[in-house]
Formats: C-alpha cells, structure tokens, sequence
C-alpha cells in the first residue's frame, strides 16, 4: 500500500506511549501505526506490558504520557472510539448466571446493534458455539467459554480488534472458527493488534510483528519476508 | 463496522438495570442473605427488647431504619462485585454507553433490590411489634421509597469505589454509613410521627428534606461516578 494512502486509513496509531505502575514503566515509550486490514502481532515474555498497552488502546487504562488514537480520534476519547473497537482479554468478560445467547445480545445492545437477537446468534454461530446458545455461560467449558467471549467482542463487526492471548484455552475447532474471523475481519478492512506468545500462530495472521521486553518495542517490522523459524530463533534469544 | 444506533442515557441505564436484576434473580443469593439478614435483626431487636422499659411506638421506626440500613448494604456490595468475576466491568466500560449510564443503571437495579427486602421487611416489622401501619402505610411506603433513593445513590458509588480493594467489606459501610444518617435520620424521625399517629402535614418537612438529599446525592454521585472507574 502506498505510504500516502496508508497514512490517510490509519486505524491504529501509538505515539510513545508511557504507562507506569506506582514509579514502574510497564510500558516505556511504544510507537507505531495500523492502517485498516493490517495486522501487528506482538510477542514477549510474561510481564513485557503487552496487556498493558491493550488496555490503553482500548482506553480502559489512561497513558502517563504520549498519546494514541483510533480511527484518528485521540484516546481515551467518547463512545464513537469504543464503539470501533473490539477487546479479547485474559478474562472473558461474560456474567456466568446469563446464557450465551444473552451474554452475546447485551454486548450488542450496549454498541447499539440493530436485531440485535439475531446478531449475537449470527457471532455464536460463527464462532461455532450457536448450539449452546441457551446454555448458562457458569456450564461452558473454558474453552466455550473463550469461544462466547468472542463472539462478544465480535458482534458488532469492531474496525479495531485488541487481541491479548486469543487463543488461549481454544481447542483446535475453536482455534480456527477464530482465524477465519480474524481473517475475514481484516479482508473488511479492520485493525488487528493480536498479543501472543505463540510465533506460528501470530505470524499466520499478522502483517507486522513486534518483540516487546521490559515495556519497549525492541524489534518491529513487516512480516512479509519474515521466516517464522528463524524469527522463533531470534525471538527465544532476545528474551532468554 | 456494523450499523449501528448509540443507545441514549436512559436506554443503556435500564439495560444495566435489567441485566443486574436478571443476574440477582437467577442466582438469589444476594437477595436471600439481605432477605434473613433483614428477618433476623427484626427478631433479635424483638427479644433484646424490653416492652415495661420502652413503649413500641419508639423502637419500631429505629428498628426499621438500622435494619434497612444494613441490609442494603449487603445488595450495594454485590452491585460491582459482580463484576469483577471475569473482569465483566471492562466490558461495560469499553462499551459505547455514557458512563454514567452505568451508574444509573447500578443505581437503578439496587433501588429494586433493596426495595424488595423492604417490601418484606416492613410487614414483618408490623407483625412484630404491633404497628398500626395501615392508616398510614401510603405514606410510609413513600418515605421508604424516598429514603431508600438516597441510600442507593450513595451506597452505588461508594460500591464501585470499595469493589476494587482487598477490604471492600469493610470500606463500603465505613464510607457509606456517615453519608447515610441524612437520609436515615428525616426517614426515622417522619416515620416514628406517623406511627404516632400524627397527620402527614406534620413530617412535610422531614419529607422535603429527604427529597432535598436525594436530588443532591443522585446528581453528586452521578457526576462523581466517572472518576471512581479510572486506573
């Protein structure tokens, strides 16, 4: 893509963004850009401040300095930023006593999605979990769980989607329900920013890669070209 | 994106509100635990209580007050505390819905709960010590539904504050309780005249001082609401 253009469909933007931790930086100056359809996959060990910088770009956390937007609307900005976006967190965000279904249909109203009934049956499907749709969510496994959860962040078709260990407890049909959504997502043209510790699966789906340590982006560039075995090499040697 | 309409104020307040309250139903265990709370003070205080050394008529509306007081707050504590389980409260908050929204929905859904435990409560009160309820119960509901506004208000934001602390327990009625004898103390004071027997003119300005508290409460605390959400 032209750099022009590029600039000009910018969904994603971080401009040294800072975030401490009681004098501890737990992200220390993070730069970098997404235009729509991309997507930057960040890897790093355990405590690198990869949720951290989710939680920033979801505007759930404020940065102690720098700045970041959305759709060029600078963070944590009003309800138009959060309704482009779609967060998957460690945690699944859903109440247990409700069923999927419900779980799924409340996120939908809350980002004022029309029929909102058949939208949150339409992402439990595509995520293939449709037929536990009326099952309370406390009865899922954690896998199905993870699969609601989702559909959740899903059912509003976000032009951001914030991904922090996605496919974390999926077993493998649920692994790829997740891929041909992200997939079929970036083919509309949204933003993924996906935080994994698995290589292969982050380079599958990522135009960008990142290597985070100790809050900073030590290495950054485009996939393309990338060798997945090579970089798992150098990925296992910069944080060792 | 998919199409979509922002949800007004009032639209995604009751959307919370429905969702609590269909939580609270489903489980029940917030509603029971203030339900025999509420059940068990009444008994306690009838049989500590000695009728040759203080008349009915003076210990009822005490009663019914610390009763309602503390009962609350066992529905306020589970008001945020519900979500904080899977982290449920990021998804509110990245949601597109004003945040106090979020308040007014909480506010709204524990106004039910407590509500609730005073619908059983105060016919309990009425078996218990004898009350002449009747006559007056209009009124009395009134000031209970009055009162129970304020509670809330305060109680809501004080919840969203204390839920995050390791002695939530603890800190939601230490910094509710100071903030609740405004609202208790006219509620006490209109109920016991009633329960006297005397006209409903006579606790008007009890009454407008309730509603005073209320009105100040609802919006101070709707305002206060975003900051306390803040990391």
């Amino acid at each position: 893509m032209p750099e022009a253009d590029r600039a000009l469909r910018l969904a994603v933007e971080a401009r040294d963004l800072v975030r401490s931790f009681a004098g501890r930086r737990a992200v220390d100056g993070v730069s970098f850009a997404l235009a729509g359809g991309e997507c930057l996959a960040v890897f790093g060990p355990n405590g690198a401040g990869k949720t951290t910088l989710l939680r920033m770009l979801a505007g759930l956390l404020k940065p102690t300095a720098g700045s970041a937007s959305i759709g060029g609307v600078s963070l944590p900005g009003g309800p138009e930023v959060r309704a482009a976006v779609g967060l998957i967190s460690h945690a699944s965000m859903l109440y247990a006593a409700l069923t999927a279904r419900e779980n799924v249909e409340l996120a939908a109203r809350m980002y004022g999605v029309r029929e909102s009934r058949r939208a949150a049956l339409a992402a439990l499907e595509r995520m293939r979990v449709a037929d536990r749709a009326e099952t309370p969510v406390r009865a899922l496994s954690r896998g199905l769980q993870q699969r609601v959860s989702v559909a959740r962040a899903m059912v509003h078709e976000p032009d951001v989607v914030l991904l922090d260990e996605p496919f974390t407890g999926l077993d493998a049909a649920g692994a790829a329900a997740l891929s041909d959504v992200l997939v079929e997502l970036r083919s509309h043209g949204a933003a993924l920013v996906l935080v994994t510790h698995n290589i292969d699966e982050g380079l599958s789906l990522a135009t960008h890669a990142a290597i985070m340590q100790s809050g900073r982006f030590v290495r950054v560039e485009e996939r393309e070209g990338l060798d997945a075995a090579s970089y798992a090499a150098s990925y296992r040697e910069l944080v060792s | 994106m998919r199409e979509a309409r922002p949800l007004s104020l009032a639209a995604a307040a009751l959307l919370i509100a429905r969702k609590d309250l269909a939580i609270e139903f489903r489980t029940r265990t917030a509603f029971f635990s203030a339900v025999v709370f509420a059940l068990l003070g009444i008994v306690i205080f009838y049989f500590a209580w000695d009728p040759t050394a203080v008349a009915t008529i003076d210990l009822a509306p005490g009663v019914l007050w610390v009763i309602f007081t503390f009962a609350g707050l066992l529905g306020l504590h589970r008001s945020f505390g519900i979500e904080l389980a899977d982290r449920a409260i990021d998804g509110l908050l990245g949601a597109p819905i004003p945040r106090e929204a979020i308040y007014l929905g909480k506010a709204l859904a524990n106004l039910v709960f407590v509500g609730a435990v005073e619908a059983i409560a105060i016919p309990a009160v009425a078996l218990f010590y004898n009350m002449p309820f009747g006559g007056q119960g209009l009124a009395i509901v009134a000031i209970a539904l009055l009162a129970t506004i304020g509670l809330v208000a305060v109680g809501t934001l004080f919840s969203a504050m204390a839920v995050n602390t390791h002695l939530a327990e603890l800190l939601l009625p230490m910094l509710s309780l100071p903030f609740f004898v405004p609202v208790v103390m006219p509620a006490a004071q209109a109920t016991a005249r009633l329960l006297a027997g005397r006209p409903v003119a006579e606790v008007a300005s009890w009454i407008r001082i309730l509603v005073a508290f209320d009105i100040a409460f609802v919006v101070a605390c709707m305002l206060a609401f975003p900051f306390t959400l803040e990391e």
